[in-house]
């Protein structure tokens, strides 16, 4: 290699540092501005054209949808634009329209968790309570909703977690389905040595956001929260790390086989098909995939759901689920206010319970006899629903969940023990919402 | 020395030269069979895994028996459903591939033959920055020319999200250095009497390098394509941030983000006959070419 | 040396405005060299240094990411943070549990990133070598272990990451050969071996192939002088082979070093993010930037790119990596050492040769 001149070398230098410098100088502001995202101030008359924007449509039930509205509304049509399947990309797109101030994607499809973060940063347009009621709607999907006391987007879908037991072994055992974890072990105590090569129970440990959802579970189960409602962090309060220690003991005891440390919703789902497990934890998508009669299911027909044990009682089912929203730079907020309500009607929640096996944001449907007949696990997931909790309502949400997962998992590795690894997170969430 | 003496002597050296076949030229010939067998289980092992997992049954993909029971072939038309794009995802695959290659080419022809035959005075550091381009981790390009692209930046009020140009103009920024230097490489192996004999014909230099040079170059060129294209067709990182909408996934992509009916599923059948759909053109092309390839690769390395 | 004073051996000198007698060889090159690089330097300055620039710009800045306790509205805009960004790591690190213990995630994943290329390096240099070695001797079967060499190479990092995700799997076939039931996929020191094992299974057979082509230039004349000598065969591989094939080996492991320091594929697609035994700079970055964090994201990058750099320096210097290999840049470095080291002994100042023979004068 030629030896570059001494010169040359500081030119080149002296060039780079100046650059730097310049484009230094012609920085975006460095004075904090609020964002203009209120309610009063906006145009709700302005009609015409919009987008939505969600997630691959994995069960294909909005093109019929859109279809019905669009047929209804020949001035106002609905466009739908689909994201990747995965979350994260997901939220980079909405975020990356969103730092634009563009309003390519008038409505948008908003998982609950990220609520928080984009009404924070101004990207959801406030929704008036006047011109948007939610009675009949789920209270803690409408909680899930909401961002300092104001609505910022309607419930669209709600999602929460059942217990999937073997009723067939449960039956022969002369068991019911158990509401503590004490009646779950002893359940297992009871069948467990008549199957070979069965373990008691399983969820989602692999370390991503559904070892949020299941931690949240078994925190919140055993009676202690992550957040307290003013919105304080309160992970190392006894019931808390009770309800992470159930976690490391079932690891440590067997109870938990030793791979599910690496299962997603995927692999558990495939292990209890499989009769590895008795009980199983998972999301309502389980139920038709385990139903399926065409050999790729051992236990179709052999199981039950229930809600989710808890440590003294039945326990708290992490809510999921999507809220429906519109962009605050999007044009014709008045098509887009019209559309969210009507997605969130009774009409249009039942096609998506009936095409998409999507669980309903009003209360009444799940009480209603047609559609429980229709789906097995309808009034379960109902009672799941009303007595779930949302996932910790933060800002930096990422931040948050990655905490919460690096404190989980180092515990249920052996790396921590469960009051460490929690007064590390409180620590940390201290931190993150201060 | 009679005749029946040297007669003598010449069996003897016949059988003294005759190879020696004893127990260490077996030992040999087993070790080197052996390694053979080796390295052609090493690099086949893996890839015999894909195929035979994307044979096996849509509801057993992660089953692990050696052999499918029973064969299946339902994955390769599964990979082709449209939710998954996969059809358009190639397509698009093999435009942005072409482009950049093609582009690159053009470029990089310019350039090797500046570098490789001309002399002056920067070249060290052309051929410098030119090496240094590899040296850059994707993702500190990445953020600033996502921004770029998408208008962040006043002085280039585009947006291009989502669009061919803004697959290929990224890629240039690892392709064009990659090429360049190939070429280079080829170029140099070239002897320079060929363009002297030529211009002491009477021809100039451009034409020198028209009709003398190029053709020769052609396998040299050749290969350089090959390489470039199953590079850009191999990138990840790129095409993941600049087609984020399903109709702009290129092949690599589409495959990471295959999922099944309830977004919670990794239909693994799926996802290893798209892998095999995307490898084996790769491979037959390999197959053909391979004594080229080959040579295009070890031609940077070896002066 | 006269300083640009013309002098031909024939003995005249010639005035200086008269025109030096142009070489065609090598003089005027410099404009068309001009005109043939411009287009490839204009892309690479639009692709490349642009976005340097802009991420050295970055990397002094930090986005307002505090919600305004009243209004719970963040603030747009970001501040002028200076070196933050970087020095912050020692001033607030973010402690995770890695492979290196409870340290700061930059550091982690720097260890994690030396880790890796050392260990993955030197695996993949080994079987590389030793599969040239294998392929030399080889007797038939040339062509289709040359095929097969280059299977590994043509597959995409990320089907590939997908392949041995598959095949690490709790109850996948990894486990099922060893008979054992090692958790790959966790976070643990498994899952580190599981991205060294998948990195050097597409790696080794390049590194083969480029040793291959310099054993193949070696001569066998020398292996059977040697012989003659009396050199077994491990002394006919350290004191010939070797050597010979060094040059093109050092070219090799440098590029592969720099490689094994930036990636991103394989340990995202197989393990996933957030697992910080195998979270390598690239990722952390990656991730910061997801957390629109752009300015941290920057300025790690940037670390990574300054290590890279160091590394890449003591391979060339130290090592002698003849990255470039063009016979006038080395004509000219040795050209340009043989007139210090005479300038010296001299004691006396001198002009460091630029270029080589010019114009047909003679330069001592």
């Amino acid at each position: 290699m030629t030896h570059a001149r001494t010169t040359r070398r500081v030119l080149a230098a002296v060039a780079s540092v100046g650059a730097v410098l310049i484009t230094a100088a012609c920085s975006s502001s460095s004075t904090p501005s609020g964002s203009a995202a209120a309610g009063g101030g906006v145009n709700w008359d302005e009609r015409g054209p919009i987008t939505y924007a969600q997630g691959k449509d994995t069960a294909g039930v909005w093109a019929g949808v859109l279809k019905e509205w669009n047929d209804a509304h020949p001035n106002e049509q609905v466009t739908l634009i689909e994201l990747s399947p995965e979350a994260d990309q997901q939220r980079a797109d909405m975020i990356k329209r969103g730092q634009a101030k563009s309003g390519e994607f008038s409505v948008m499809s908003v998982d609950v968790v990220w609520t928080a973060e984009f009404a924070a940063n101004g990207w959801l347009q406030e929704l008036p309570k006047d011109k948007f009621p939610t009675d009949g709607m789920l209270a803690s999907a409408v909680d899930a909703a909401s961002y300092f006391g104001k609505l910022y987007a309607y419930p669209q879908s709600s999602d929460g977690a059942l217990l999937y037991y073997r009723s067939d072994l449960l039956d022969k055992a002369g068991l019911k389905p158990p509401t503590t974890w004490d009646e779950m072990q002893a359940a297992c105590d009871k069948v467990l040595p008549t199957q070979k090569g069965m373990s008691c129970y399983s969820g989602q440990f692999q370390k991503y956001e559904g070892l949020t959802c299941n931690v949240a579970e078994a925190v919140n189960s055993a009676g202690g929260e992550f957040i307290t409602a003013d919105g304080k962090p309160a992970v190392n309060s006894a019931e808390a790390v009770a309800g992470l220690t159930w976690m490391v003991d079932g690891f440590k005891s067997g109870m938990i086989p030793k791979e599910a440390i690496t299962w997603k919703e995927e692999e558990s789902r495939q292990a209890f098909q499989d009769g590895k497990i008795l009980f199983l934890r998972n999301w309502p998508y389980v139920y038709n995939l385990a139903s399926k009669t065409d050999g790729s299911s051992k236990v179709a027909g052999k199981f039950g759901v229930s809600p989710i044990p808890g440590k003294t009682g039945p326990g708290v089912s992490t809510l999921g689920g999507h809220n429906i929203g519109i962009s605050a730079f999007a044009k014709n907020k008045g098509t887009a206010g019209d559309f969210i309500k009507w997605i969130a009607s009774e009409a249009q929640q039942k096609t998506f319970l009936l095409k998409g096996s999507l669980a309903p944001i009003l209360e009444s449907m799940y009480a209603d006899a047609d559609l429980n007949k229709e789906f097995g696990y309808l009034s379960t997931l109902g009672e799941s629903i009303k007595n779930a909790q949302a996932r910790p309502k933060a800002v930096r949400y990422g931040d948050v969940t990655s905490a919460i997962q690096d404190a989980t998992y180092a515990a249920l590795q052996g790396q921590q023990t469960p009051t460490d690894a929690f007064n590390g997170l409180q620590t940390k969430l201290e931190d993150l919402l201060k | 020395m009679t005749a029946a003496t040297s007669h003598v002597a010449a069996a003897e050296l016949a059988a003294l030269n005759k190879p020696r076949r004893d127990w260490r030229f077996w030992l040999g010939k087993t070790g080197i069979f052996l390694g053979m067998t080796f390295i052609i289980l090493y690099c086949i092992a893996p890839f015999y895994w894909m195929v035979v997992s994307s044979l096996r049954l849509p509801t057993m993909g992660r089953d692990t028996s050696f052999w499918p029971n029973p064969v299946s072939f339902e994955n390769y038309p599964a990979v082709f459903d449209p939710i998954n794009g996969f059809g358009r995802a190639l397509v698009n695959s093999v435009i942005v591939s072409l482009s950049t290659t093609l582009v690159t080419l053009l470029f990089g022809i310019l350039a090797a033959y500046a570098l490789a035959r001309l002399r002056f005075r920067f070249k060290g550091i052309v051929l410098a920055i030119i090496i240094g381009c590899s040296m850059f981790p994707g993702i500190t390009l990445l953020i600033p020319l996502f921004k770029m692209f998408t208008g962040a930046y006043p002085w280039m009020p585009i947006n291009w999200m989502n669009t061919y140009q803004a697959l290929i103009i990224p890629s240039l920024s690892f392709g064009l250095p990659l090429c360049v230097w190939n070429l280079t490489a080829f170029f140099r192996q070239l002897p320079v009497e060929l363009e002297q004999a030529a211009m002491v014909d009477g021809c100039t230099p451009g034409q020198a390098f028209r009709k003398v040079i190029l053709p020769l170059a052609a396998p040299g060129v050749f290969t350089t394509a090959i390489i470039t294209f199953i590079a850009v067709w191999n990138e990840f990182m790129i095409a993941l941030t600049f087609g984020t909408q399903q109709n702009m996934y290129t092949a690599v992509v589409a495959i990471s983000k295959f999922t099944g009916a309830y977004g919670f599923d990794t239909p693994w059948g799926t996802i290893m006959a798209a892998g095999v759909l995307v490898t084996v053109p790769l491979i037959i092309g390999v197959l053909i070419f391979q004594r080229r390839i080959v040579a295009g690769l070890t031609a940077g390395g070896v002066k | 040396m006269s300083q640009g004073a013309a002098t031909t051996i024939a003995g005249n000198t010639p005035p200086f405005t008269e025109k030096r007698k142009k070489n065609l060889l090598s003089d005027g090159q410099g404009t068309l060299a001009g005109f043939l690089i411009s287009p490839t330097m204009l892309v690479i300055l639009f692709v490349v240094g642009i976005p340097i620039l802009l991420s050295l710009r970055e990397s002094v800045f930090r986005k307002f990411t505090t919600p305004d306790p009243t209004t719970g509205m963040i603030p747009e805009g970001e501040s002028f943070v200076g070196l933050q960004n970087f020095t912050d790591i020692f001033a607030h690190p973010q402690a995770v549990d890695g492979a290196w213990g409870n340290i700061d995630r930059l550091i982690n994943s720097f260890l994690n990133v030396t880790f890796f290329t050392i260990i993955c390096v030197a695996i993949e240099t080994v079987i590389g070598v030793a599969m040239a070695l294998i392929m030399a001797r080889a007797f038939r079967g040339k062509g289709f272990v040359r095929a097969a060499i280059l299977v590994p190479w043509a597959i995409p990092t990320i089907v590939s990451a997908r392949m041995w995700g598959l095949i690490f799997d709790a109850d996948g076939v990894m486990n099922k050969i060893l008979g054992q039931q090692i958790l790959w996929l966790a976070d643990n020191s498994y899952s580190q071996w599981a991205v060294i094992i998948a990195d050097t299974w597409k790696t080794a057979p390049f590194i083969g192939l480029l040793t291959l082509a310099g054993l193949q230039t070696i001569p066998s004349d020398v292996y059977e002088a040697a012989r003659v000598d009396g050199a077994n065969a491990w002394q006919q591989f350290v004191r010939i082979t070797l050597p010979m094939v060094k040059p093109a080996l050092v070219v090799a492991v440098l590029f592969r070093t720099l490689d094994t320091m930036r990636m991103f594929d394989l340990p995202w697609g197989m393990i996933g993010q957030g697992k910080y035994y195998v979270e390598t700079i690239s990722m952390f970055a990656y991730i910061e930037n997801n957390q629109l964090r752009y300015g941290t994201a920057a300025a790690y990058s940037l670390v990574l790119f300054a290590y890279i750099v160091l590394v890449a320096f003591i391979f060339i210097r130290l090592l002698g990596a003849d990255v470039i290999g063009d016979e006038e840049t080395r004509a000219i470095t040795e050209q340009r050492k043989r007139q210090k080291a005479l300038a010296k002994a001299e004691n006396r100042k001198i002009k460091l040769a630029k270029t080589t023979i010019t114009s047909g004068e003679f330069q001592s």
